[in-house]
């Protein structure tokens, strides 16, 4: 909600003498420290639970494989902002959709996984697995819909140069639904 | 009523698809009956949650300003702002305090349901069930008020007129914040309608996950609340750090404001805690993992750890703004400057630092590591230090003043007199070997009762008096706050410190029933509940009556200096006809030579001479 709040409090403003980037900065990286406890969680639940066992039935190869395809997808997010910050609307667009793919592509991927998977969630490592994958596919779809958004709106001329908060925020909430990946791929697939 | 009206519509109707949805994929895909009351109900929810907030305002002010649509304009005046969606934080303040005030009465009256059913042993008015349902609602819902109605209520109030701010830094989360509440309230409500649960506020497994299914009501919205705490904190953090008027430096930071701060420090980074071990439990019980089912090799004790992380901290997120309001009750109405002050505020956030590493000293009967033990121990006692800091601070306020004992000012009083109470029988719950013994009894229920009521009730009630004027515009009657003091101190202490002896003698809490021979200290215990319930009707009556006809108040009854009081009461639209220079310390009292603390525009600041 917080991060999905950031483009409009950059357009109303309420009668502040300084710019509201920093402020709106500001609450959404205290948004993700919070949010980011909740995977920690998570993540420690799974060592609570299952020590240092994993199953070897992970299919190694689709995990390396959606880890990649995430990675890459904020390698695309930032040429987007980047894009949009200089004004190059049409190429920000392109960059935003290969985004929204990628994004795509993971979350069908992690379903994928779980329709081939060999434990079911009463198994310990299941409990952990399909909640961990589960709240950050939650993340992954949420942002993927509000990439959506943004990149209709571009469509329509809405973030000229000067006025691109919500390409950034977008961008940012990428960033770091992609970092808790970076820490969840390894304690799912790699310990 | 129409944005309420709208609200109740969406909200149902979001709630049927998504509990259709679901019911049209079991009966579709999995062949099974449509509708399960905690999947229907968990996937139900959030869609009316959902459909809650854009029908009372939240598309039509905000949400279409996301797609790039215009929005309304809010109201600027008028009562019917209280029922809508408006950014003001003056309105989202009385907001907060009416609606906990009213929740803070109802779940007072439940509780004396409780104390009735405990005046003799064996059952008489209740059922277990029952019993279990009232003790359950009345815990929870007195946590919400107590996290709630100091920061949410007066924070939002009181906070940017300190700061010399036109509003809080993110107006429309501030709204949503608030709104995100009556259906935490509702859905309790339903949850007591449908039986309730039987797991207190505290929802421990095994038995939340085996339990009715008015738990998973509780689940969704105790889940909900923590949204609004960690969207609040996170508000006023950054509108500490970014709102402050010109020359109002840390140092000059009124002492409210660095409660306020300190609290939501804890708020937005600890409440996930709670968040998690509720989902935990959630997907135990709809989605059929074992986080605590021991049959796989699930533990119980992981709950405990994760829910405790919070909930522990969550007793400063009560505490701080309320140590906060009377260390600034005490300085303006003993006109002397805050004793202390740095080291008061080194306290805060040392307090704020060591909430996080203490929470298994709830844990020492529940077969945890025995190497935790000591360490928790220490961690736990030096907590003391921190608090002592802020206990002398006020004792070196109140020391040689002029104490002016008006109602605000007895309240601030009594809380320095309960804390001392509550602090001190916190040793014994800190130390293994006796809270081997006082775990889980009475002792518990008395000393929490001390810190959170006698600490941070009682100085909810100061800030009540305290601040009425100038939220209102009208000044309450004395004698009626003098007497629901004196009712509600007296009662209180004659309700818990017997609580202290029938815990010590062994009477284990949350419990319907009870051996015979603690009937005498329980008879007594419940008719004195009666008494302190009865201060409350003074008050009600008080801030009813004083709110529609009192005598119109001036700017500044209490002649402080802080800037709250600089402004007209109650304030303009925007706070300040002209954007305050904060020019001096807000406390200094008796200082022949102190510069005021505000100046607005070219005038002096009223209260310079004080």
């Amino acid at each position: 909600m917080a991060v999905a709040s950031a483009p409009a409090h950059a357009e109303h403003g309420h009668g502040s003498t300084h710019s509201r980037i920093p402020i709106n900065r500001m609450g959404i990286w205290l948004f993700f420290f919070s949010d980011a406890l909740l995977f920690a969680m998570l993540a420690a639940s799974r060592f609570y639970l299952t020590g240092t066992e994993r199953p070897h039935e992970l299919n190694q190869a689709l995990g390396l494989g959606i880890t990649s395809v995430l990675l890459l997808s904020s390698l695309t997010a930032y040429r987007a902002e980047t894009a949009f910050e200089h004004g190059n609307v049409a190429h920000g667009r392109a960059m935003l959709l290969a985004t929204i793919l990628m994004g795509a592509a993971f979350a069908i991927g992690v379903g994928f996984e779980w329709s081939i998977a060999h434990w079911v969630p009463s198994d310990p490592f299941g409990t952990a697995f399909f909640s961990m994958t589960g709240m950050h596919a939650l993340h992954v779809v949420s942002g993927v819909l509000f990439l959506i958004v943004v990149y209709v709106r571009a469509g329509k001329g809405h973030f000229p140069v000067g006025n691109t908060w919500a390409v950034t925020s977008m961008v940012m909430y990428w960033h770091f639904v992609d970092v808790v990946w970076v820490f969840f791929y390894p304690t799912l697939y790699l310990v | 009523m129409r944005p309420l009206i709208n609200a109740l519509v969406l909200g149902i109707a979001g709630f049927a698809f998504g509990a259709g949805a679901t019911g049209l994929f079991r009966v579709a895909v999995l062949g099974r009956e449509w509708w399960s009351t905690d999947l229907s109900w968990s996937m139900g929810y959030p869609f009316a949650l959902i459909g809650w907030v854009m029908g009372i305002g939240g598309w039509k002010y905000w949400g279409r300003g996301w797609f790039g649509l215009p929005v309304a304009p809010y109201e600027t005046t008028g009562w019917r702002r209280y029922l809508d969606w408006n950014i003001d934080h003056k309105v989202i303040g009385i907001q907060y305090i009416v609606t906990f005030v009213v929740i803070f009465l109802l779940s007072g009256l439940t509780v004396l349901l409780v104390r009735l059913e405990l005046m003799r042993a064996g059952m008489q008015i209740l059922t277990e069930d029952q019993y279990n349902a009232a003790m359950s609602f009345h815990g929870i819902t007195m946590v919400a008020v107590a996290v709630a109605i100091l920061l949410g209520g007066f924070g939002n109030y009181v906070v940017p007129l300190m700061l010399g701010a036109r509003d809080m830094a993110f107006p429309n989360l501030n709204s949503l914040s608030y709104w995100l509440t009556p259906p935490v309230a509702v859905l309790l409500l339903i949850a007591v309608a449908m039986g309730g649960w039987d797991s207190g506020w505290t929802a421990y497994p095994p038995l939340s996950v085996v339990n009715k299914s008015g738990q998973t009501l509780f689940n969704l919205a105790v889940f909900t609340f923590g949204l609004v705490s960690i969207l609040g904190g996170i508000n006023f953090i950054v509108t500490i750090a970014y709102e402050r008027a010109a020359g109002l430096t840390w140092g000059r930071l009124p002492i409210f404001v660095w409660g306020a701060l300190s609290a939501s420090l804890i708020s937005f980074f600890f409440t996930q805690g709670f968040a998690a071990a509720l989902l935990m439990v959630l997907f135990d019980r709809v989605l059929d993992t074992s986080f605590f089912d021991f049959k796989n090799e699930g533990s119980a004790l992981l709950y405990e750890h994760v829910f405790w992380f919070y909930s522990h901290p969550a007793v400063y997120v009560m505490v701080l703004p309320g140590f906060a309001i009377i260390l600034e009750i005490l300085a303006h109405f003993s006109r002397k400057p805050l004793f202390a002050y740095r080291w008061v505020v080194g306290a805060f956030l040392g307090i704020v630092a060591l909430s996080g590493v203490v929470w298994a000293h709830h844990m020492f009967t529940s077969g945890m590591a025995d190497y935790l033990h000591a360490p928790f121990l220490v961690l736990t006692e030096m907590i003391s230090i921190p608090t002592g800091i802020i206990f002398l601070a006020g004792l070196g306020t109140i020391w040689a003043g002029k104490l002016w004992l008006r109602t605000p000012m007895l309240f601030a009083l009594s809380v320095l007199f309960n804390f001392t109470i509550g602090g001190i029988t916190g040793i014994f719950l800190a130390d293994v070997p006796t809270d081997l013994h006082l775990h889980d009894t009475y002792f518990v229920v008395a000393h929490f009762h001390y810190t959170i009521v006698g600490g941070e009730i009682f100085a909810l009630m100061a800030a009540v008096y305290y601040w009425f004027p100038k939220i209102t515009g009208r000044m309450y009657n004395e004698t009626l706050g003098k007497l629901h003091f004196w009712i509600m101190f007296i009662g209180f202490q004659l309700v818990f410190i017997p609580m202290f002896e029938v815990g010590v003698q062994g009477m284990n809490r949350r419990v319907a029933d009870y051996p015979a021979e603690y009937n005498g200290l329980n008879t007594w215990i419940t008719l004195a509940a009666l008494f302190l319930g009865s201060s409350f009707v003074f008050f009600a009556w008080n801030m009813a009556m004083s709110w529609v006809r009192g005598p119109i108040a001036e700017a500044n009854p209490w002649h402080a200096r802080t800037l709250e009081w600089q402004t007209s009461s109650p304030p303009p639209i925007h706070n300040f006809d002209e954007d305050p220079v904060i020019t001096g310390n807000p406390y200094d009292y008796g200082q022949p030579r102190a510069a005021a603390h505000a100046r607005l525009g070219a005038a002096p600041a009223a209260g310079d001479s004080a």
